[in-house]
């Protein structure tokens, strides 16, 4: 049992707002840098209070309009193109994996172990290692500067697989025959049975690969050269001018803002799925 | 309805030499209707064979029919039977109503014979004010009951019983064992109720088909399994305390066993010198555990007797007509 006592408690909340703070100055600091002017920025002290620049901030950034150095690509555009990206990805990894989980551990088929390692050992293969052969491939199926060329690659998901795996593993075998004997076929096992039951895990999974998939850097930077095929997240590197040239950080700190808010918005709203898996421990 | 014959079934695991073979030829009839308990200790292969009927696992030679079809090559869902496991395996997403409606929503009956089905199911299982919720808002007892219910909706001609009330605790199995036979007297369905525990056993059973080692020791009635044992095992698996088996006691002739329940040993005077090595009191009646010679023998005495003291001896005399006899080597009934 932990004692309740109000010195404890009071270090404890200490420490937790602390760690709040060392986490949540910095994304402060880009918010207000965002709501001034390029000059008021740049002045020493920087201001930490709200300016009166945001609207119009943000407005240019999304439609590209600023007066900048660097990049001057609508980061809506941008966003919208890290959406599809990362839904794209998510979605289909969770569908790949589920698939594929689903056929490792249900059916007999030859080669099955063998598979099911070589699966398990491409964990250990990052997309940096396998990154020239996969580029070559895809400019020689012209899929650069395509959603296709920006999410395949990605798809295919070694953890997810591994994950579901052991999640049908702790499905109970009786349930498979009471399915078999209320005359359910595997698909149809599957999907009223197996999927609905891997709710929670597919939750789970798809914040996690929602943000892998907005995070995307090195991968886009190869498979895309065209401005209106950036995701934002590259959006926002090439908004800082090489060299001397001034930034507009007022610009770039609302496009990082921008860029922060979508995955932000995934977690926020599937906490409560991540909860309720915890709390449900019945299978 | 239907009838079930299993013809000469044996279940192996593995090929070739390898093979592990756990049930080796058991043959028997169920008539249309019955209400048939496969009891044995753990590992006798009681479930396997209920599992075979149930097409949950193949069956390595031999036939199993069900009614007059042959059902070795068929699928479960097609056999026509409905089956109860011991964790309920309810899907726990869906409601008590979907657990019940899910296999006929896949034949494709149509919506309102369902709905009528499962509303008659749970008025007979009294589930009327459940069936909205989810299983895991219900109590074990509730969950055996719609896990009853998935089976009944599909009025199938065979009802398949694994071990269904183990998971219960005493009194809620006993109130299920009544409920399974009242269904029984309703529905007529001939049934394979498959458990370790003799008193389900004894009290649910029209006949009682005794398993050991992937043998089938007895088929019988109740009656008969108790008033005469065909084997050793049954004998001393069938009866709590157990029948004694006598090997060396006076009047037992070498290759012979006698058998002999403990309630049908006297006190007196003519009989065996028993060493008496404990008393247990149960109430209306005492057990008397004592030694023949190195041979342990328990009796059931009428607790007006009085107790004998632990340490002293007593003479027990067998009632003639009570007998049983086995041959020591087979364990057969002689």
């Amino acid at each position: 049992m932990v004692e309740r006592r109000p010195a404890v408690t009071l270090l404890s909340h200490l420490v937790l707002l602390l760690g709040i703070l060392i986490v949540a100055f910095p994304i402060y600091l880009a918010f207000i840098a965002s709501t001034h002017t390029r000059d008021e920025i740049v002045q020493v002290p920087m201001p930490v209070t709200p300016g009166t620049q945001m609207i119009e901030n943000y407005t240019a950034a999304l439609t590209g309009t600023a007066e900048t150095q660097g990049s001057k690509a609508a980061v809506g555009r941008m966003m919208w193109v890290s959406l599809v990206t990362a839904l794209v990805i998510a979605i289909g990894k969770i569908a790949i994996s589920l698939l594929s989980a689903f056929a490792i551990v249900y059916f007999r088929f030859p080669f099955k172990k063998i598979v099911f390692w070589m699966i398990f050992v491409t964990l250990m293969l990052p997309v940096e290692v396998r990154i020239l052969p996969t580029y070559k491939v895809l400019s020689d199926l012209n899929m650069l500067n395509t959603y296709a060329g920006l999410t395949i690659p990605l798809i295919a998901s070694a953890t997810a697989t591994f994950l579901f795996r052991q999640f049908f593993l702790s499905v109970p075998d009786e349930l498979v025959e009471a399915a078999r004997i209320d005359g359910a076929g595997p698909m149809r096992f599957f999907k009223d049975i197996l999927v609905p039951l891997s709710q929670t895990s597919i939750a789970a999974l798809f914040v996690i690969q929602f943000i892998y998939g907005w995070n995307q850097y090195l991968w886009p930077l190869l498979a895309t050269t065209t401005e209106d095929m950036y995701p934002v997240v590259i959006g926002i590197k090439r908004m800082i001018a090489s060299g001397d040239a001034a930034n507009d950080w007022n610009i770039i700190m609302a496009t990082a803002i921008l860029a922060l808010l979508p995955p932000a918005l995934v977690v926020v709203l599937m906490q409560r799925w991540f909860v309720k898996g915890l709390v449900d421990t019945e299978k | 309805m239907a009838a079930i014959s299993l013809r000469n079934v044996i279940k192996r695991y593995g090929h070739g030499a390898k093979a592990n073979q756990v049930i080796h030829g058991v043959s028997a009839e169920v008539p249309d209707g019955e209400f048939v308990v496969i009891v044995g200790p753990s590992g006798c292969g009681k479930s396997t064979l209920l599992r075979m009927v149930a097409g949950l696992e193949e069956i390595s030679a031999g036939e199993i029919a069900i009614g007059d079809r042959v059902v070795n090559d068929i699928e479960p869902a097609q056999r026509d039977i409905a089956m109860v496991f011991q964790n309920y395996a309810l899907y726990p997403h869906m409601t008590n109503f979907d657990n019940m409606a899910y296999g006929l929503k896949i034949q494709k009956v149509p919506k309102d014979e369902i709905r009528r089905r499962v509303d008659k199911a749970a008025k007979i299982l009294e589930l009327g004010h459940l069936l909205e919720r989810k299983p895991r808002e219900l109590s074990g007892g509730q969950r055996q009951r719609v896990a009853m219910g998935r089976a009944i909706v599909r009025e199938p001609r065979v009802f398949l019983f694994d071990e269904p009330l183990s998971n219960l605790d005493a009194k809620l199995r006993a109130q299920t064992r009544l409920e399974i036979q009242k269904l029984h007297r309703e529905l007529r369905t001939t049934s394979l109720f498959v458990t370790h525990d003799q008193v389900e056993a004894m009290t649910l059973a029209q006949r009682i088909i005794v398993m050991n080692a992937g043998v089938m020791d007895q088929f019988a009635t109740p009656e008969e399994v108790y008033a005469r044992p065909a084997t050793t095992f049954v004998a001393s698996f069938i009866g709590s305390p157990p029948m004694n088996l006598l090997k060396h006691a006076p009047g037992v002739r070498p290759g012979q066993i006698l058998g002999i329940r403990p309630e049908h040993l006297t006190l007196d005077g003519e009989g065996w010198t028993v060493e008496v090595e404990q008393v247990e009191l149960l109430g209306a009646e005492r057990l008397i555990y004592g030694r023949i010679g190195e041979e342990q023998i328990i009796m059931r005495a009428e607790e007006a007797l009085g107790a004998p003291e632990v340490g002293s001896t007593v003479r027990m005399a067998a009632q003639p007509d009570k007998l049983h006899w086995f041959d020591a080597g087979s364990g057969k009934r002689v």
